[in-house]
C-alpha cells in the first residue's frame, strides 16, 4: 500500500479497548509481572466489551490509529453474564462492514485475554503493533477527514449536471 | 470552566524510573482546563493525599485526575480522598501510568510519551464526568423462601434467628421435603426423620417464620429489596385456624385406597389427609380429585366428625401478596423415571429395563420408604408386588445419570452414598439376604464417606459389580438382570427378587417456570445457574435471590445445609443496612428520544430494562419508552451500545466520555 513507510522507524498508533474485568486485570498483571512490550498501544477501559460501540473503533481511526485491538473476556467468563457474546456477534456483522468500506482487517484485532493471561496480552499487543508497523500507516480515513470538510458547493460541471437532474 | 487537578506520583521509583513525571507535569500543566499539575513521590501515603485535598480546597479544582497505579488498585481511596475534600466522588478519575507505562516498558523517552498520552486522555474524560450521586435503595427485610425441605428449612431458620421474618412456602400440604422421605442417612446412620422433625417444628413454632403450605408462587415484581410476591394459598378444604389435628376426620373417611405420594405410591391414604403423621401443619387436606364428596355431593363424613367445625366444602384458592427485600429459591429435586418419555424430549426413559413396568423394579426413594420405620411396610423390606422378603435384590447405579444417550450426562452426586447405605439397611433386615450392586465408578468423596462406602462391601457383605446392565425382565416372580462385569471381562446373569435403580437426581417438575417467573437463569437440564461457579455460588445472577439446595445441582444433606446456610448469611448481608447502596455507574434512558423498540431490553441480561408509560395530564399514554431500574442494573453498558437511537447512556462511560478519550490521542 505504502511500501516507502514500511521502515523500522514508524511507530504505529494502536488504541486498544478492554473490558474492565478480564484484559484490563490481564494487562495489569503484565505490569505487576514486568514483561516488556511495545509502548504503542493506549488503553481505554469499558466496564464490558459489550459496551463498545462500533463507532468509536471507527472513531479511532479517524483520529489516526493505526490498528484497534478490542479485547475481553473469554466467552463463557463475562462478568455482565453475556455482555462479551453480544460484542462477538455485533463485531463479527462490523468486520464485513469495515471490509466493505476498505479497511485492512488486519489492522483490527479482536482477542479474549483473561485476567491471569498477562503474558498473552503482551503477546497480543505485540503481534499487532508489529503487523501494523509492516502495514505502514493508515491513511485511508485521514484522507476521508480531508473530504469531509468539501464546503457543498457545486462547482464542476459534473455536479451541476447531476444535481440538475435530480 | 473546568479547573482540574493532576497529580502524577512517583510511587517511590517505580513510575519515576522509566517515566520523566516532571516533564509529564509540566506538559500536562499546559494542557486547557489543567489548573494544577503536580507531582510528589506517594501520592497513596497520608501526605499525598493531604496534599491532593489542599490543592483541591486552595485551588478551588473542580475534577482531578491522579496519575499512578492502576485503578483497580488506588481509586476508591482516591475518590474517598477527594469526597473528603468536599468534592463528587466521580469526578476523579486515575490514569494508569504504573501498570500499563513504566513497568513495561524500559525505553525512558518512549514511556514518558506514552504518560503524557495517558495521562491527557484522562483530562479530557474527566472534564467530561458528571456528578453522579450515589444510589440508594431501600430494602424490605422480610425474606421468602421457596421450598419447605432441609434447604429451605435451614435458610428461614437462619434468616428469622437473625430477627428478620420469613415467609417460607411450599408446594405440598406439609414441609418437609425429601429428606422426611429417607430412611436413614450416609454415612452415620441416623435416623433421618429424628433429625428432621425437630427442625420442622421449630419452623411451625418460630414467632418470625410465615409458614404457607399448599401453596405456590404465582407473581414475583420488583427487584432487590423490594419484591411483590403473589402466592397462591391452594383450597385446603380444612380451616387452618379452626384444625386441632385430631385426625379423626382421616379415620372415618371411607376412600382409604389413595397411592400416597409420600410413601412412592406404594402405601395408602385417605381423600382427607395428611403425608405422614409428622406432617407440618398437623392440618389435612381434601384431595379434590378423590374425594367422594366433590365427586358425586354425597358423603360429607369428615365434616359430621370434625368436632371443630373446620372442614369446609366451599373454601376457594387465594391470593396473597406479600412484601420481601430477598428470596431464597430451595425447591429441590426430584427422581428421574425410567418410564417411556413423549416423543421428542431430549431426555429418554429405558425401555431395557421394562419401562418402570416391573412391579419389583423400584427407584431409590421407593426402597427408603420401605426401610423407613414409619413407611408402608413398617420398616420391612417386602417386595411391592406380592409382599415377600426379597432373598436376593440387585442395585444399579448411574440408571439416567452420566449415560448421554439418555440425555443427561452429569453425575447425581449422592447414589453412590446412598446405595452403599440401602445394601446396609436390607442386610440389617434381611440377615439372609445377598445384595449385588451394578457400578460404573463408586464416587465417595466426603467426610467419612469412602469409609461407609468400604463398610458396606467388607463388613455388610455387599457384592459389587463393576459393569453396567444391558437388560432387565421378568421370569416367573424372579427378575432376570442381565449384565457384564469388566474387571473379569464375562457377562454375567443374576436371577433376583428385586431391583433397585439408582436413579438421577433432576431439578423439581415446573423448575424453569418458576425461572421465569424470578427471572433467573437455569441450565438445559433446568437447574439453577449461580452467579458464579467459585465465588458466587449461592447467588443467583439476578441480585437479590440466592440459591440453596438441589434446585442449583445435585448435592447432599451437609452440603445442602451449608448451601443454606450460607444463603441465609447472604440475605443477612443484604438486611445489615437500612439501605442498599451501590455505585452510580447504571444506564439511565433518555426519554425523549427513546422510540420505545426495546432492543436494550433484550440484550439486557438483568432484566433491568422495563417498559415505562408516558402520559399527558389527561392521562392519554403517549408512548411507552424505556426504563432502567437503578436497583436492578448492574453497569455493563450493554443496552448503550445496543441502542440504535443512542438513548440509553451508562453514566461512568458516556459516549462524550469515550470520545473525549479518542480525541486526545
Amino acid at each position: 500500500m505504502h511500501p516507502e513507510k514500511t521502515k523500522h522507524d514508524f511507530e504505529p498508533k494502536i488504541i486498544a479497548f478492554v473490558c474492565t474485568w478480564c484484559t484490563y486485570a490481564g494487562a495489569d498483571l503484565a505490569g505487576t509481572s514486568r514483561m516488556q512490550y511495545p509502548s504503542n498501544v493506549r488503553v481505554l477501559k469499558f466496564p464490558c466489551t459489550g459496551r463498545i460501540d462500533p463507532v468509536f473503533i471507527l472513531k479511532a481511526f479517524q483520529q489516526g490509529a493505526d490498528g484497534v485491538l478490542v479485547s475481553g473476556c473469554h466467552p463463557g467468563d463475562c462478568h455482565y453474564i453475556a455482555g462479551n457474546f453480544h460484542a462477538r456477534r455485533r463485531f463479527a456483522a462490523f468486520r464485513k462492514l469495515l471490509e466493505f468500506i476498505g479497511v485492512d482487517l488486519n489492522r483490527l484485532q479482536f482477542s479474549w485475554v483473561s485476567a491471569a493471561e498477562g503474558g498473552k496480552w503482551v503477546e497480543v499487543v505485540t503481534d499487532l503493533t508489529e503487523k501494523v508497523r509492516a502495514m505502514g500507516p493508515m491513511v485511508e480515513f485521514k484522507e476521508l477527514a480531508l473530504e469531509e470538510q468539501w464546503s457543498g458547493a457545486i462547482d464542476t460541471p459534473e455536479l451541476k449536471e447531476a444535481y440538475d437532474a435530480i | 470552566m473546568s479547573r482540574i487537578g493532576v497529580f502524577i506520583c512517583h510511587c517511590g521509583e517505580n513510575i519515576s524510573r522509566t517515566v520523566d513525571v516532571e516533564r509529564v507535569a509540566a506538559e500536562i500543566g499546559k494542557l486547557s482546563g489543567v489548573a494544577f499539575a503536580t507531582d510528589y513521590k506517594y501520592m497513596c501515603s497520608d501526605p499525598g493525599q493531604n496534599l491532593l485535598k489542599k490543592a483541591i480546597q486552595e485551588q478551588k479544582l473542580t475534577h482531578v485526575v491522579v496519575a499512578a497505579c492502576s485503578p483497580r488498585m488506588h481509586e476508591k481511596t482516591f475518590r474517598k480522598a477527594v469526597e473528603a475534600a468536599g468534592l463528587n466522588p466521580f469526578l476523579c478519575e486515575m490514569a494508569n501510568i504504573r501498570e500499563h507505562c513504566s513497568w513495561v516498558h524500559e525505553n525512558r523517552e518512549e514511556a514518558t510519551v506514552k504518560a503524557i498520552d495517558i495521562v491527557s486522555m484522562m483530562v479530557e474524560r474527566v472534564k467530561k464526568n458528571r456528578i453522579l450521586p450515589g444510589i440508594t435503595v431501600p430494602v424490605t427485610k422480610r425474606s421468602l423462601v421457596i421450598g419447605g425441605g432441609i434447604a429451605g428449612i435451614q435458610a428461614a431458620l437462619d434468616i428469622a434467628d437473625c430477627g428478620h421474618e420469613v415467609i417460607l412456602v411450599e408446594r405440598e400440604p406439609s414441609i418437609g421435603g425429601h429428606m422426611a422421605q429417607l430412611s436413614e442417612t450416609f454415612p452415620t446412620l441416623d435416623c433421618s426423620q429424628c433429625i428432621m422433625t425437630p427442625k420442622m417444628v421449630d419452623v411451625a413454632n418460630h414467632p418470625k417464620i410465615k409458614l404457607y403450605t399448599y401453596s405456590e408462587i404465582e407473581l414475583v415484581e420488583g427487584y432487590i429489596g423490594n419484591f411483590q410476591v403473589t402466592i397462591k394459598k391452594k383450597a385446603r378444604s380444612v380451616d387452618e385456624d379452626k384444625c386441632t389435628g385430631c385426625g379423626v376426620c382421616m379415620t372415618k373417611c371411607p376412600q382409604k385406597k389413595i397411592p400416597n405420594k409420600f410413601d412412592q405410591n406404594i402405601g395408602m391414604r385417605t381423600a382427607i389427609y395428611v403425608p405422614f403423621p409428622q406432617a407440618v401443619p398437623n392440618t389435612p387436606v381434601i384431595d379434590r380429585d378423590n374425594c367422594t364428596w366433590f365427586k358425586t355431593g354425597k358423603c360429607g363424613v369428615c365434616k359430621k366428625v370434625c368436632g371443630p367445625g373446620a372442614v369446609d366444602f366451599e373454601q376457594q384458592d387465594t391470593l396473597v401478596v406479600e412484601a420481601v427485600g430477598a428470596i431464597v429459591v430451595a425447591t429441590g429435586f426430584d427422581l428421574y423415571s425410567i418410564d417411556e418419555k413423549p416423543k421428542g424430549s431430549p431426555i429418554k426413559g429405558y425401555g431395557e429395563f421394562g419401562h418402570g413396568k416391573i412391579p419389583d423394579v423400584i427407584d431409590g426413594m421407593t426402597f427408603e420408604r420401605l426401610a423407613s420405620a414409619s413407611g408402608p411396610t413398617g420398616g420391612k423390606i417386602l417386595r411391592p408386588s406380592d409382599g415377600k422378603e426379597p432373598k436376593q435384590i440387585v442395585f444399579i447405579q448411574c440408571v439416567g445419570s452420566r449415560a448421554r444417550e439418555k440425555g443427561i450426562s452429569y453425575c447425581s452426586k449422592v447414589c453412590c452414598m446412598y446405595t452403599a447405605k440401602h445394601t446396609m439397611l436390607y442386610h440389617h433386615k434381611v440377615h439372609d439376604g445377598q445384595a449385588y450392586v451394578f457400578f460404573m465408578d463408586a464416587r465417595t468423596p466426603g467426610k467419612s464417606y469412602d469409609e461407609f462406602w468400604r463398610r458396606s462391601i467388607e463388613e455388610e457383605e455387599a457384592v459389587y459389580i463393576r459393569g453396567m446392565v444391558s437388560r432387565l425382565y421378568q421370569k416367573g416372580d424372579k427378575i432376570v438382570v442381565m449384565g457384564s462385569d469388566i474387571a473379569v471381562g464375562v457377562q454375567v446373569e443374576i436371577e433376583t427378587d428385586m431391583v433397585v435403580l439408582a436413579t438421577a437426581v433432576q431439578p423439581q417438575k415446573g423448575a424453569d417456570l418458576l425461572a421465569q417467573k424470578l427471572g433467573i437463569s437455569y441450565d438445559k437440564y433446568n437447574f439453577y445457574s449461580e452467579a458464579h461457579a467459585k465465588l458466587r455460588p449461592v447467588e443467583c445472577a439476578t441480585a437479590g435471590i440466592y440459591l440453596a439446595g438441589a434446585c442449583q445441582g445435585p448435592k447432599d444433606i451437609p452440603e445442602t445445609v451449608s448451601q443454606a446456610s450460607a444463603a441465609a448469611a447472604k440475605v443477612m448481608t443484604l438486611f445489615s443496612k437500612d439501605k442498599l447502596e451501590r455505585e452510580p455507574i447504571v444506564a439511565r434512558v433518555r426519554e425523549a428520544g427513546c422510540v420505545g423498540c426495546f432492543a436494550c431490553k433484550k440484550v439486557c441480561a438483568y432484566g433491568a430494562v422495563e417498559e415505562k408509560e408516558i402520559r399527558d395530564r389527561q392521562g392519554n399514554l403517549i408512548k411507552v419508552v424505556a426504563y432502567v431500574n437503578p436497583g436492578v442494573c448492574a453497569g455493563c453498558g450493554t443496552c448503550q451500545a445496543t441502542c440504535p437511537s443512542k438513548c440509553v447512556e451508562l453514566d461512568g462511560y458516556t459516549d462524550e466520555q469515550i470520545i473525549a478519550m479518542i480525541e486526545a490521542l
